[in-house]
Parts: structure tokens; C-alpha cells; sequence
């Protein structure tokens, strides 16, 4: 671990040196088949039940490219703005890892399906395009589980264990030109540029882009420079696989980049390691020798050729884009920017639109996704979409909402056991008795009793005070267990004691 | 005579005909294996592993169909004998290298699957050089087949096994592969028909690469007839090999009973200038100089051609080579399969990576994984693995030009007949010009094959004529082989085989049992 | 052009993990250098204007469908493994990732 205790602060960092960034964006593509096989790519399987002969490597076994993830690559290629290639290879990346069966990784090199491209980001109200460099198709490598070291560290492992299900599913990588923003806004920058990405992702349909699950990983490079000099030595921080990681990351090594180049250090170029826990990152492999992957064209493998028809077909098929969909969904929604923007970072824009489709208003549904549901899913660790309650029980609540059947309260407790497994919001209703009480039978009992339990309040109101009113309906909602309809409750006193 | 001297297409009508039975036809085979195969230190080793009991068995279910009243296919209970670096679901693949001893894939080459569903019977696995490198069989983990010519000598490389094995008799057909000449030049020093299709031609699904873009697996023969029929066996379009062509096969069987007739009046023959002269040897110029005489003679029209990049097929083949084996052979690490050694709870797994290989691999092996790591590294692509691909270009170019004005080109197939065992083994140059003449078609993946044309007369060895096709006309060289081999077979009352010497059995028992079956 | 020093020869064995012995190293840097020497002679061409070649024939655009196939059975996965554990390969323990 690295001494910190003597890093500047960010804008001590900043006020010195100008950062440059760099993203590299691995997505996980949500295809059925790998990328050169026809082995599933369902999550979760018994390790090593969806290999073969091609994504083990075995010897004699060749590669067959599959369809759709070279039209998912030319997609996001087109949804980034790119040029996509005419005629392109794929290439043999060769170095030695026992995850990477073939000891070399099929991926492209100096001709990507999709070049030249950008995306516009916002930050705090102000636009930066980012320049896209590239986008390009790849295979993904085994797993490996670390065993006898600590707690799965690959540091003082006895000996690991390789699951090769995910050897061979199919990635794109995306690597932005260099991001040179205001500093004091770079980390912010970067975080909105993998928010953003994984948004259109997620609207192009060719992933879920669910990053805890690793199926968006990113890579973020770092260099300082003083203005005006040239480009800096920069670091690769690998494996940043959380939003709000990616800023701390970039922030840190902000900070720690400007300490060793205020000391008169240099840079070394390195790969280094992102420690949620610490929120500091670490040296990675020591390079003792240069990398070199002797890049050469994959003879396996037949050119891509996309026909200009083809791209334009694709084209076709491109969702709404991300920007645009959100000012479109913020002017139907009615939400200030603020609220747009809570939306957005809490990656819960297309949640909040399907529970409007399915009827909720939208500020029921923002309420709902943003604060009961958000903090259950944080708690458990999990994505929101995850957190066990679809859009479609959330608009069912807010329905019953409406009809008067429950209160905020009860509400609440219904969404409660939606997320506890415990079904459906009517199942949940109707098994936890969650039923608003609002017959007059009923309540009229309960209003009876409170106002012969407090004469002197009963009096007061008798009198004309109304603010008194409160008193009572507690009484009552407490008598019900909070079941109680409150606007019933007030307007049955009322009656009794106003005539 | 006796079953083992039958062609595969006597052995296939007379397993039709009922005249002999596919056990009958493969048991002969096994026995005469028996008799002169081993043992390794002497006999012909064209075998690394046999199979009697899933031969027997699969000939039996020829058999069994025929009885049935069952369509039997054209090859249908005829044996054969596999490269070893095919993969056989139910037979060791070692491709000739101590990494893979004993592994047993756990699936069929696409090759196997259509030789297995046509009825052909597969005997076993023949030797070869480790990974297919090499031109002599002498790169084998274990031990060097022999040439049945003259045991002393090697039988070519790297498909020296399957060459030799029907050399000796001991197999009517086999399956080489062809990377710069394994399939071609075993034939020329053995006497016997090889055929390198057009790249693509025949699927590589399940063949253990070599060198991906030059490797192809062909039909190993002692007649043009039966290679033909082999070769439409295995040929056709494979989805699991995305370098396979999905074209229609040319009618290469028709062509073969064409050629046969003996007329080649209307066929264009160019000759190579550039493959001859300096470094041939005298007895294998003479037999060139006299087939082309003979295909003049069968009412060609014989043209002299220039390939002039030809020269530097060669060097540009010995960067590009071994630049893609550096990459393929890099999956034998120990990790997976195959050998590990010094995994001893201390060592890494890139220790143990490297141990295993620095033992495991052979000489050759080691020079040209170290050849291409080198040719492909950053500073030296550019001059080496780039400007090897430029040449690659101007081959195919001159191909173009000389098929302008030639239906098909000939040369000799080999500059020497088969030289002595140990020999060339560390001069890997001197090893390399063997295959001078058939590397430009595996750069270029256009068709081309070799055929016997007499022995040379300084040694009484065979010498091959190498006929080259354009890209999907490998039909022509079936032509051009059977017109020969008809013309030749009147001109010495048999074929060339029926001059080698008769390996005479160490076990009498097995022989005579080899000559009582049919006559 | 080449003269390949040993301690070339010795990276690049590296490289490609191949653990060599010394008089091993040093005959193969002999043999490489006399390759290479031969080899070096496709530079002696000309070819600035000829685009390279890295497939024997001009095909493209080969594809699959996007079809789940079957995988190999279970038992036949880790039949052929130096060492399993847990449905899994064993390996020696990886160095150097990971700090
Ligand atoms: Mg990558
Ligand atoms: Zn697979």
C-alpha cells in the first residue's frame, strides 16, 4: 500500500496540474451465444457447463463469429456517432494467462469495426463532448478463484481453480480519446461519461450493463500535465465497476499523481488497482519487461465486410438517444432539473418510466424508486432493478393509492413485503391485512370511543377549535393500527361534533 | 492377390459385391500392421496408435448394413489410416509431441465425423512431425517412421506415417495434412498420391493447428482413383470452420476416370522455369524431364512459365509459419490438458507453464515458436511478418499470371529423393529446401498434388511429379494424375509401388495369414 | 540484417515460455541467427505499393446464428485436466495481477 498521508487536496491537485483522461469501457455483451461459440451465456451456471471445444481452447477447435454481437458492435458504434469500417480483421493478442485458454485473446487491433465518434455528457448544466476513439469486438476470459490466500486474493494463494463459463462471451470494447474538461469538474466528467454509456447501452438493447454483475467494466486512465506542456506518463486503473468509484478513482489518482509530481517524482507507466474499501489505488503488475502482444491478423477468422445496406438497416434501429429521451421524458413527467437529475443518477430512468406507463403518476413513481425501494436495494447491495419489485407493482400501489384503499402509510408497508418476497402488492394487502379502514361502521366506533376517552377535546372542538381536530384522528388511527382512512375519520367526528 | 495390394476402390466393390467381407478387408490390414509396422526401433512406425477393436468393429457394421440391404457408400468398409492430428473422440491425438501424449479429445474432427459416416474403417493414427513441422518424420516425440523403399531413409514429413503406411501396404488410404508440402512430399520419396486441396476445400475443424492460414487436410493414396474418391469424402463446407469454402466440390472423381482415358489433348501444362536447376538433384530433373515429355506425349500443350517472386516464397513461408504457430502452440501450457510437470506446490503457474514447455516441445518445435515470437514482435513486423505478407501477394500474383497462360503448372515435387535418417536433423536450412516447389501453393491455397513418375537413377528412389491447380480446379490435377499414372502404369506393367521392396515380414505366421484371405 | 544477441533470444524465450538450458539457449541463438539471415531476404523485395496477404483466399462476412448449441457433457470437460478441484481446473497458484 502506498503512503498517502501527505497528498494535496483535489484542488490543491487541480490548481497545480490539468488532468487528462482517458476511458476504456468493457461491455458484456446480453447476446445468447458467445462470440465464437455456440455455448449459452446464461449468469450463474455449475462452473465449466458452458464450454466446448472453442472457448476451452482445445486444440483442432476453430472460431465462428456470431451475428448479432457484430450487429450489437455496429449499434453502439453508430449510437457513439462512429464511422463504422468497411473491412475489418480481427487479431490474435498474445500473451500468457492461465484464465485465457488460447493464450491469446481474439479482439481487434489496428482495424475496430467502429472508429471516430463522440457523446455528449452534462455536467452541472454544461455539455462536453467526449471524442470516441474506437469501439471493438472481443472475448471475454474464464474466472479464476484464488484459493488458500486471503480472502480470495490472488496474493499468497496456494493454487487457483479456472471456471471457463464466461471464456468467450462476447465484449465491446469502447476507448474515448483523451478528455481534457476543466479540471475541477474531470472527475465528475468521467463518472457522467460511463453513466451516460451505460444508459445508451441499456437503450440499445445489447446489455443489461449491469456493472456489479461485471457487465460494464471500466478502465480509467489518468496523466497531469502542466497547462500547456505536453501530455504527461499516464496510469490505467483498472476495474473501477461502480459509478460513484469511477470519480472517487479519478479523484484520487488526481491527488496522488500531483503529490509525486510536486515532489519532483515521475510518473510511472503502470497498470494499478481501484481498492473500494481504502479508496486509494495500488501499483499492479510490476512490468519487469514491456508488454508485447505481437498483434497479428486472426487467420481463423474470415475480414468483416459490413455492407453499407447493412449499417444502414442497423442504423434504423436505433433507439431515441439517451439526451433527448430525457428531456422528452422530463417535459412529460413535469420533474425540475434536480429532480431530472436524481432521477438520472440513481440510474433509475427507464424504472420510473415504465411505472408510468403502467399508470403512476410520475412524482408517485420517483417517490417510490428513489426512497423506499433505493434504500432496500443499497441496504441488500443490490441494483435497483434488482431490489425484488417490478415497475408494475409499484403503479398498482400508487393505483390503490388513488382508490383510496391505502394510505401512505400502509402504502409503504405493502411495498415492504413486495421487497420481502412475500408477492404481488394485492397479495401482500390482503395476507398482511393491509385493507384502509374507511366504513363508517367501523370507524364510526373508533370516533365514538376517542370522544368519550378525551371529553375536555371534544369540548374544544364543540367550541369551534378545529385544530383540535388532530387529536382525536390520532386516537383513532391509533385504535385501527393505522388502518384507519384519516379524511374519513375527520369528517365523522366532525359530523358528531359540529352538526 | 492378396487384400492389403488391393486399391480402396477393388477393396470397396468387392466389400459391395459381397465377395469379401469389411472384417475380412480390415483384419488383413491389421495383420500386415503387425507384421511390419514395428517394432519402433526398426520397422516402418508408421503407426502411433492402432485401433483393431473399433476397426473391427465398425467394419463389422459395414457389414451388418450390407446384409441389411443398406446403400453403401463408395468407400464403405475400406481401412485408412489418420494423421495424427485429427481429433478422434475415441483414439489418443497426440499431433507426434510429448505435451499431448495420451490426450483423447473429447470430440471428433469435422474429417473423422465424414470418414466415420461414409463406413470408412479407421485403423489408427499415423505418425508425424511434432505439430506437423518438419520434412522427415524425424521430429516426431516418438521416433521416426521409415521409409519402405529403404528403412534407412525417411519417408517425408511431416505426413511421413500416413505416406509410409500405404506404402507398405498396410493401409490403401490415409489423410495427411499440408502445411508447405506434408501431404505432397511424403508422396514424392514414397512413391505413393498426395493431394493438397484448395485451401478452404476441406474443413480444418478438429485438424491441430500448425500454421492456420497454410494448413490443409488432403487424401493420401497409392492410385489417382482412390484419392479422388477420399478426397470427395472429406471435401465440402464446414460451418464450424469459417476459412471453409461454401462452393460446390468440382467433380473430382469424374475427372480422375476422365484422365484416365489418357488424352490430354487441349490441356495448357507450364513449366516453373524457376523450379529446377541448382540444388536438384540429377535423377529427379531426369524423371521431370521425362513426364513432361509424357504429358506432351498425352496431347498437352507445353509452355515454359516465369514465377519470379517464387524465390522468395521460401523465406516469406519460414515467417509466416512460424509466426502463427508461436500463436497456436502457445495453448499447450499445462493448465488444461495435456502435460504438466513441476507443479510441485512451490512453483507459479507461469513456472510450471514454462517448464512444461521448455521439456515438453521438441528442437524444431522451440525454433519456430522462437522464430515467429521474434518475427511478430514489436519493431520487427514491419520488416519480417509484414513484408512476408507482401510476398504472399506476389506469389498468389504470379500464380494469376501463369494460369493466364496455363491450365495447370508442374514441377518436381521434392529437389532430392528421401535422404537418410538423421541426416539434415540440426541444419534446419538444408531441411527447410525441401520444400522449395510446394510451398508457393499453401501461400497462394490454390490446389496442387503429387504423383509418382519413376525412380531416380543414381539411387532407384521415387521422384514426384507435382502438379498445381488453380484455387477450386483441384479437379485438373485429378486429370492430369490419372492420365500419367495410366500411361505410366503400360510403360512399367504396374505401378511404381510394385518395384519397392516386399518388407519381408519378421512374424512368417502373419504374412501367410496376409496372403490366404482372397487371390 | 539480424545478429541476434543471447540475451535477445533468451527474452523472446521468455516470452513464449520456454524454459531453456543455457547450451541450449546458445545453439538456438546460433540457428536463429542463420534463419533469420536466410529469412531476411524478403525485405531484399520491393513492396511498397502491395497490400499483404494474411489469408490464403478473399472471403468475408462468415457468420452464426445467435443459437445456443450444446456444450460438451460435464464428464468430458475436466476428463483430460492435470489436476481438478470443485468441477474446476486446478492450477498453480498466478503471480503478479494483484497487489
Ligand atoms: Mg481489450
Ligand atoms: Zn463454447
Amino acid at each position: 500500500m502506498t503512503v498517502t498521508t501527505a497528498l494535496p487536496t483535489f484542488d490543491e491537485a487541480i490548481a497545480a496540474f490539468e488532468p487528462v483522461m482517458g476511458m476504456e469501457v468493457h461491455v458484456e455483451l446480453g447476446t445468447a451465444t458467445k462470440m465464437f461459440c455456440g455455448c449459452s451465456t446464461t449468469f450463474g451456471a455449475e462452473p465449466n457447463s458452458q464450454v466446448c471445444p472453442v472457448c476451452l481452447g482445445l486444440p483442432g477447435s476453430l472460431p465462428v463469429v456470431n451475428r448479432v454481437a457484430v450487429e450489437s458492435a455496429i449499434r453502439i458504434g453508430l449510437a457513439l456517432n462512429c464511422s463504422i469500417a468497411e473491412w475489418c480483421r480481427f487479431a490474435r493478442k498474445n500473451y500468457f494467462y492461465p484464465d485465457m485458454p488460447k493464450n491469446f485473446q481474439v479482439s481487434q487491433y489496428d482495424e475496430p469495426i467502429a472508429f471516430d465518434g463522440w457523446m455528449d455528457v452534462t455536467v452541472d448544466a454544461e455539455t462536453y463532448r467526449i471524442g470516441i476513439e474506437r469501439a471493438h469486438m472481443e472475448e471475454d476470459t474464464g474466472k479464476s478463484l484464488h484459493v488458500g490466500g486471503a480472502t480470495g486474493r490472488i496474493h499468497g494463494a496456494s493454487h487457483s481453480l479456472l471456471d471457463y463459463n464466461r471464456s468467450g462471451i462476447p465484449l465491446i470494447e469502447i476507448v474515448t480519446k483523451p478528455i481534457e474538461v476543466p479540471p475541477a469538474v474531470a472527475p465528475a466528467v468521467a463518472r457522467a461519461y460511463v453513466t451516460e454509456l451505460r444508459e445508451l447501452i441499456r437503450a440499445l438493447g445489447v446489455s443489461e450493463a449491469r456493472m456489479e454483475l461485471g457487465q460494464l467494466r471500466c478502465d480509467a486512465n489518468v496523466s497531469l500535465r502542466k497547462a500547456g506542456d505536453p501530455y504527461g506518463t499516464r496510469t490505467e486503473t483498472k476495474n473501477v465497476n461502480s459509478l460513484r468509484s469511477v470519480e472517487r478513482a479519478v479523484t484520487f489518482e488526481i491527488r496522488r499523481q500531483a503529490a509525486v509530481l510536486s515532489d519532483g517524482g515521475r510518473i510511472v507507466q503502470e497498470t494499478r488497482h481501484w481498492h473500494e474499501d481504502t479508496g486509494e489505488t495500488t501499483s499492479g503488475r510490476t512490468k519487469e519487461e514491456a508488454e508485447d502482444y505481437r498483434y497479428f491478423p486472426e487467420p481463423d477468422l474470415v475480414p468483416v465486410a459490413p455492407s453499407r445496406e447493412w449499417v444502414d438497416e442497423l442504423r434504423g434501429t436505433l433507439p431515441e438517444p439517451p439526451a433527448a429521451r430525457r428531456a422528452r421524458l422530463q417535459a412529460e413527467w413535469g420533474f425540475t432539473d434536480l429532480e431530472m437529475r436524481d432521477v438520472v443518477n440513481a440510474g433509475a430512468v427507464s424504472l420510473v418510466s415504465a411505472t408510468v406507463e403502467a399508470g403512476a403518476p410520475a412524482g408517485g413513481a420517483k417517490k417510490w424508486w428513489l426512497g423506499e425501494i433505493a434504500r432496500v436495494a443499497n441496504e441488500r447491495g443490490v441494483a435497483l432493478e434488482d431490489a425484488g419489485i417490478a415497475p408494475a407493482d409499484v403503479a398498482r400501489v400508487e393505483e390503490l393509492i388513488a382508490a383510496g384503499a391505502l394510505n401512505d402509510k400502509l402504502a409503504r408497508q405493502v411495498v415492504e413485503g413486495v421487497l420481502a418476497g412475500e408477492g404481488g402488492p394485492d397479495v401482500v394487502v390482503s395476507a398482511r391485512g393491509l385493507q384502509l379502514v374507511n366504513d363508517d361502521a367501523a370507524l364510526g366506533t373508533a370516533v365514538d370511543e376517542a370522544i368519550a376517552a378525551q371529553p375536555d377535546v371534544a369540548d374544544k372542538i364543540r367550541g369551534g377549535n378545529l385544530g383540535a381536530v388532530g387529536a382525536l384522528i390520532g386516537a383513532v388511527m391509533k385504535a385501527t393500527r393505522g388502518q384507519a382512512d384519516a379524511k374519513r375519520a375527520r369528517e365523522l367526528i366532525l359530523e358528531r361534533l359540529q352538526p | 492377390m492378396t487384400l492389403t495390394r488391393k486399391t480402396a476402390a477393388e477393396l470397396a466393390s468387392s466389400i459391395k459385391s459381397g465377395e469379401v467381407s469389411a472384417v475380412e478387408v480390415t483384419r488383413a490390414h491389421l495383420d500386415r500392421i503387425a507384421e511390419v509396422d514395428g517394432p519402433a526401433e526398426s520397422g516402418v512406425h508408421a503407426f502411433l496408435h492402432v485401433d483393431t477393436d473399433s476397426a473391427l468393429a465398425a467394419a463389422a457394421v459395414v457389414d451388418q448394413k450390407r446384409a441389411d440391404g443398406d446403400e453403401l457408400g463408395p468407400l464403405a468398409g475400406v481401412p485408412l489410416a489418420l494423421k495424427d492430428v485429427i481429433t478422434t473422440a475415441d483414439m489418443p491425438t497426440t499431433a507426434g509431441s510429448k505435451l499431448l501424449e495420451g490426450w483423447r479429445p473429447p470430440y471428433d474432427a469435422t474429417i473423422t465425423r465424414r470418414l466415420r459416416e461414409a463406413g470408412i474403417v479407421i485403423l489408427g493414427k499415423t505418425n508425424l512431425d511434432e505439430f506437423a513441422m518438419g520434412s522427415s518424420t524425424e521430429n516426431s516425440a516418438f521416433g521416426p517412421s521409415r521409409n519402405p523403399w529403404d528403412l534407412t531413409r525417411i519417408p517425408g514429413g511431416s505426413g511421413g506415417g500416413s505416406a509410409a503406411s500405404l506404402a507398405a501396404f498396410e493401409a490403401p488410404l490415409a489423410i495427411g495434412t499440408d502445411t508447405g508440402g506434408s501431404i505432397r512430399q511424403p508422396a514424392a520419396v514414397t512413391g505413393t498420391v498426395g493431394v493438397k486441396p484448395t485451401y478452404g476445400g476441406v474443413s480444418r475443424y478438429g485438424l491441430i493447428a500448425c500454421a492456420s492460414s497454410l494448413d490443409q487436410a488432403g487424401p493420401c493414396a497409392r492410385t489417382v482413383l482412390d484419392a479422388a474418391l477420399l478426397h470427395s469424402v472429406i471435401a465440402g463446407h464446414d460451418p464450424n470452420d469459417s476459412t471453409s469454402i461454401d462452393q460446390p466440390v468440382p467433380d473430382i472423381v469424374a475427372a480422375a476416370r476422365k484422365g484416365a482415358d489418357g488424352d490430354l489433348s487441349g490441356l495448357r501444362v507450364g513449366v516453373v522455369k524457376e523450379l529446377g536447376g541448382e540444388g536438384y538433384q540429377a535423377g529427379v530433373e531426369a524423371r521431370f524431364n521425362d513426364a513432361v515429355a509424357l504429358l506432351s506425349k498425352l496431347g498437352a500443350e507445353v509452355v515454359e512459365v516465369s514465377c519470379p517472386h517464387f524465390a522468395y516464397a521460401l523465406p516469406a513461408y519460414y515467417l509466416i509459419l512460424p509466426s502463427e504457430v508461436s500463436s497456436n502452440l502457445a495453448r499447450f501450457d499445462a493448465m488444461r490438458y495435456g502435460l504438466r510437470l513441476g507443479d510441485d506446490g512451490t512453483r507459479s503457474a507461469e513456472e510450471v507453464m514454462s517448464l512444461t514447455r521448455g521439456a515438453g516441445f521438441g528442437a524444431e518445435a522451440k525454433r519456430r515458436i522462437m522464430l515467429g515470437t521474434y518475427a511478430l514482435s514489436s519493431g520487427y513486423y514491419d520488416a519480417y511478418y509484414g513484408q512476408a505478407q507482401k510476398v504472399r501477394t506476389l506469389v498468389a500474383r504470379d500464380f494469376d499470371a501463369a494460369f493466364a497462360k496455363a491450365d495447370v503448372l508442374v514441377s518436381p515435387t521434392t529437389p532430392t529423393t528421401a535422404f537418410p535418417i538423421g541426416e539434415k536433423v540440426d541444419d534446419p536450412l538444408a531441411m527447410y529446401k525441401n520444400d522449395l516447389c510446394t510451398i508457393p501453393s499453401n501461400l497462394a491455397g490454390n490446389a496442387s498434388a503429387s504423383f509418382p513418375c519413376g525412380l531416380a537413377d543414381e539411387d532407384g528412389l521415387p521422384v514426384g511429379l507435382h502438379v498445381m491447380a488453380p484455387v477450386l480446379a483441384d479437379d485438373r490435377l485429378y486429370r492430369v494424375g490419372a492420365a500419367v499414372e495410366q500411361a505410366y502404369a503400360a510403360q512399367w506393367g504396374g505401378t511404381l509401388l510394385e518395384q519397392a521392396p516386399a518388407l519381408d515380414g519378421r512374424r512368417g505366421e502373419s504374412a501367410t495369414a496376409d496372403r490366404g484371405v482372397v487371390s | 540484417m539480424p545478429s541476434i544477441s543471447r540475451e535477445e533470444v533468451a527474452h523472446l524465450a521468455r516470452l513464449a515460455r520456454l524454459d531453456l538450458a543455457p547450451d541450449e539457449l546458445d545453439h538456438l541463438a546460433g540457428q536463429l541467427d542463420q534463419i533469420l539471415g536466410a529469412v531476411a531476404q524478403v525485405t531484399e523485395v520491393a513492396a511498397d505499393d502491395i497490400p499483404p496477404t494474411s489469408h490464403a483466399l478473399p472471403l468475408t462476412n462468415v457468420y452464426r446464428d445467435d443459437e445456443p448449441r450444446p456444450c460438451l457433457p460435464a464428464e468430458s470437460v475436466l476428463a483430460a485436466a492435470p489436476a481438478a478441484e470443485d468441477g474446476r481446473f486446478r492450477v498453480p497458484q498466478i503471480l503478479g495481477e494483484e497487489a
